[in-house]
């Protein structure tokens, strides 16, 4: 594909996943280089519909971000997922395990019925997604994402890694947390690898934002949070933070 | 001349971590209406948290803004703080300070170069401006790495930092790499800060002053991000803690982003009120460049809000120098944070029912967390004041104030200054795009 015509979008998110497009600096320039830009609401006032790959960031929460999502899924040839949100609907879906009725009159009294706000979703649940760059934030500081716009430049597939965490933890060389004199919660066993193991490199836990890998072994996963002291409804909560929706996804 | 009569829609200038839209009605000369509607998908954090155990707070409300997630982070661990009585070390709190000044560093570069820049040099964005102005792009470019690089050494990662945590840093700084970034940051100091403050003190500031309150935290011992009491130039100062005095959060129908007002009248926070309020403790290079871009405390125009955010910024640097030229002479003492499988380190004092409100000032203004804590250590009830939401009112105000001084200039002119001035106020990075929708009532 020659200089493809590239559109970033947003919909329910913090937009840090544009934030990382911006702070891919040097590559930045480069990308301008092989590609046109012409929708980056973010940073630019020029907002151009002839798309022909389309990043986008986000969760759909609204019934406007549906009509939203669907017209650019018609415009661009090549739907991009980016981020946590977007891919998996991310924290957002936290809210759909409460009572949508009582949080909006919590946040919103008596008004609350003013206001457009439907369960929080991934946008794959409206439209086919292409390719997905995952994490919250995406991974290693956009390098995910710079491979796929690349594979498609080149014409060729991406090079994902379609693994555990629990894989690039080894190669990190760190010690299992789970085998730690105080061992932390970790959903690396279950979740998809190509983060680094950015967490449990600094002392912490996958807490899962890239989603489960293919076929993930759930049982034994939730027998090794048991051994640990884990309780049931600890253990939703740990998977929900980023794979309330796990059930129904792919 | 005719009368102007006009109604203007702007769609998507101003976001409250989102979408939003400007709409101005002028009929015969005369303003009917001004309005910032906020069309952001709303998304619930608050009850989000409440049942979850009180370590995902940090975690979870840094992903509120992208942009100001290490904000939000601490704000959230020192409601935790102050509601469990916990005491972090001293270098805990200067690496927390360090954090904290480089995402307002990296945030301040995004807003000024980025964002405003285009419009000084009349470039629709910071794309072509590669092509026509590479060498302010690159020093862009290189002065928001230099604050990515710092949140990634001592956060872990920018956005959505990972090593901090409640009680301290679950991954420390190694020094060499620390002296590495004290070098890269003196020679932005001296080689990207002088062009930097020349080309803005080359572009033109529209003229236009509402004298508003101005509410910050303060603090006798340093210019104030990290902590301090809460300032209002018309009320006086208050704890923190007291905030609820200060702001009252009220439902706009046309928004899904509260507004929050002060008990009488709306005020501003940010930049410029930061700056009205300590401008005496801004560090000598920042105090120079204040006095290059003659900035002068206090100062009433919104407009210089990004004047201020400049200014701030060579402060930043030079306050990282002095934090991590401190550590690097005392040495860092290895001193992590723990947390066990219930996410809380047993090093805590006894989790018990309590209530805490941690107040930090982020690149847009004040950001309040407050939450109930039960016996559980389970969330019971939060609250987050954004900056964004404390400004809309007085957003609103300015613009009210401000059309009728312009309404001899063509429409659009007039939509550019308006949009120029929502976007001072920097309410989030994607408000600075604008798409306009303009109507005439004839």
């Amino acid at each position: 594909m020659a200089k493809p015509k590239v559109g970033f979008f947003s919909f329910t998110s913090c937009e840090g996943c544009q934030l990382i497009v911006l702070s891919m600096a040097d590559r930045l320039l480069e990308l301008i280089d092989a590609v046109e830009i012409v929708n980056f609401r973010e940073a630019s006032t020029y907002k151009g519909e002839d798309y022909e790959i389309a990043i986008i960031e986000g969760a759909i929460s609204t019934v406007r971000e549906i009509d939203e999502v669907t017209k650019i899924r018609e415009k661009a040839k090549i739907v991009i997922a980016l981020g946590a949100c977007s891919c998996t609907g991310g924290v957002n879906v936290i809210k759909n395990f409460k009572n949508q009725n009582i949080i909006r009159k919590e946040v919103y009294g008596e008004q609350a019925y003013e206001f457009d706000t439907i369960l929080a979703q991934p946008i794959d649940a409206i439209i086919h997604v292409d390719y997905y760059s995952r994490g919250c934030p995406p991974s290693r500081d956009g390098d995910e994402l710079y491979e796929i716009v690349t594979a498609i430049i080149q014409g060729r597939k991406p090079y994902i890694i379609n693994a555990p965490v629990c894989v690039q933890c080894k190669m990190q060389d760190n010690v299992c947390v789970f085998h730690k004199e105080r061992p932390i919660a970790c959903l690396g066993p279950v979740t998809r690898a190509g983060c680094d193991a950015a967490c449990p490199s600094v002392g912490n836990a996958c807490e899962g934002c890239r989603g489960l890998v293919d076929d993930p072994n759930l049982t034994a996963h939730e027998k090794t949070l048991r051994e640990n002291g884990l309780e049931t409804p600890e253990i939703l909560k740990y998977y929900r933070m980023y794979n309330g929706l796990m059930e129904v996804q792919k | 001349m005719h009368m102007q009569s006009f109604e203007s829609n702007v769609h998507h200038i101003t976001r409250v971590e989102g979408h939003g839209n400007l709409v101005v009605d002028v009929k015969n000369g005369e303003l009917k209406e001004v309005r910032l509607d906020i069309v952001e998908a709303p998304r619930f954090f608050e009850p989000m948290l409440a049942g979850r155990r009180f370590p995902e707070a940090p975690h979870l409300t840094a992903r509120i803004c992208g942009i100001c997630s290490i904000g939000h982070t601490l704000a959230s661990i020192r409601a935790i703080e102050d509601a469990l009585a916990i005491q972090p070390t001293e270098q805990t709190i200067i690496l927390r300070k360090i954090a904290l000044e480089a995402e307002i560093l990296q945030s301040h570069v995004l807003h000024y170069y980025f964002l405003a820049a285009p419009d000084f040099v009349g470039a629709p964005s910071v794309f072509p401006l590669a092509i026509s102005h590479p060498e302010v792009v690159k020093r862009a470019v290189k002065l928001k790495k230099i604050s990515d690089d710092i949140c990634r050494e001592v956060a872990g990662r920018h956005p959505q930092p990972v090593s901090i945590q409640i009680d301290g840093f679950t991954n420390l700084p190694k020094v060499a790499d620390i002296q590495v970034l004290v070098d890269r940051m003196k020679e932005a100091l001296s080689q990207d800060i002088p062009p930097t403050l020349d080309f803005f003190a080359s572009v033109s500031i529209p003229a236009f002053e509402r004298k508003t309150d101005y509410v910050a935290l303060t603090s006798p011992d340093e210019y104030a991000f990290y902590s301090g009491t809460l300032i209002s130039s018309e009320t006086g100062e208050i704890s923190a803690r007291d905030y609820r005095n200060k702001v009252k959060e009220e439902v706009v129908l046309h928004s899904t982003a509260k507004h929050a007002k002060g008990p009488f009248n709306p005020y501003m926070v940010g930049a410029l009120a930061r700056f009205n309020h300590n401008s005496e403790q801004l560090m000598p290079q920042a105090k120079a460049a204040a006095e290059k871009l003659k900035l002068k405390a206090p100062n009433y125009n919104p407009f210089n809000i990004t004047i201020a955010q400049v200014v701030e910024s060579v402060h930043n640097l030079e306050r990282m120098v002095m934090l991590f030229e401190g550590l690097i002479k005392t040495g860092l003492k290895d001193e992590r944070a723990e947390r066990g499988v219930q996410g809380w380190s047993t090093k805590l004092p006894p989790i018990k029912k309590s209530w805490g409100v941690g107040a930090v000032e982020v690149p847009r203004g004040v950001l309040f967390h407050e939450y109930k804590i039960d016996d559980d250590g389970l969330i019971a009830n939060a609250n987050c004041v954004i900056p964004t939401n404390q400004n809309l009112a007085n957003i609103e105000e300015d613009l009210r104030a401000y059309v009728p001084q312009i309404l001899d200039k063509s429409k659009e002119e007039i939509i550019f200054l308006l949009e120029m001035l929502v976007r001072a106020y920097d309410p989030c990075i994607s408000c600075s795009s604008h798409l306009l929708e303009v109507e005439f009532v004839s």
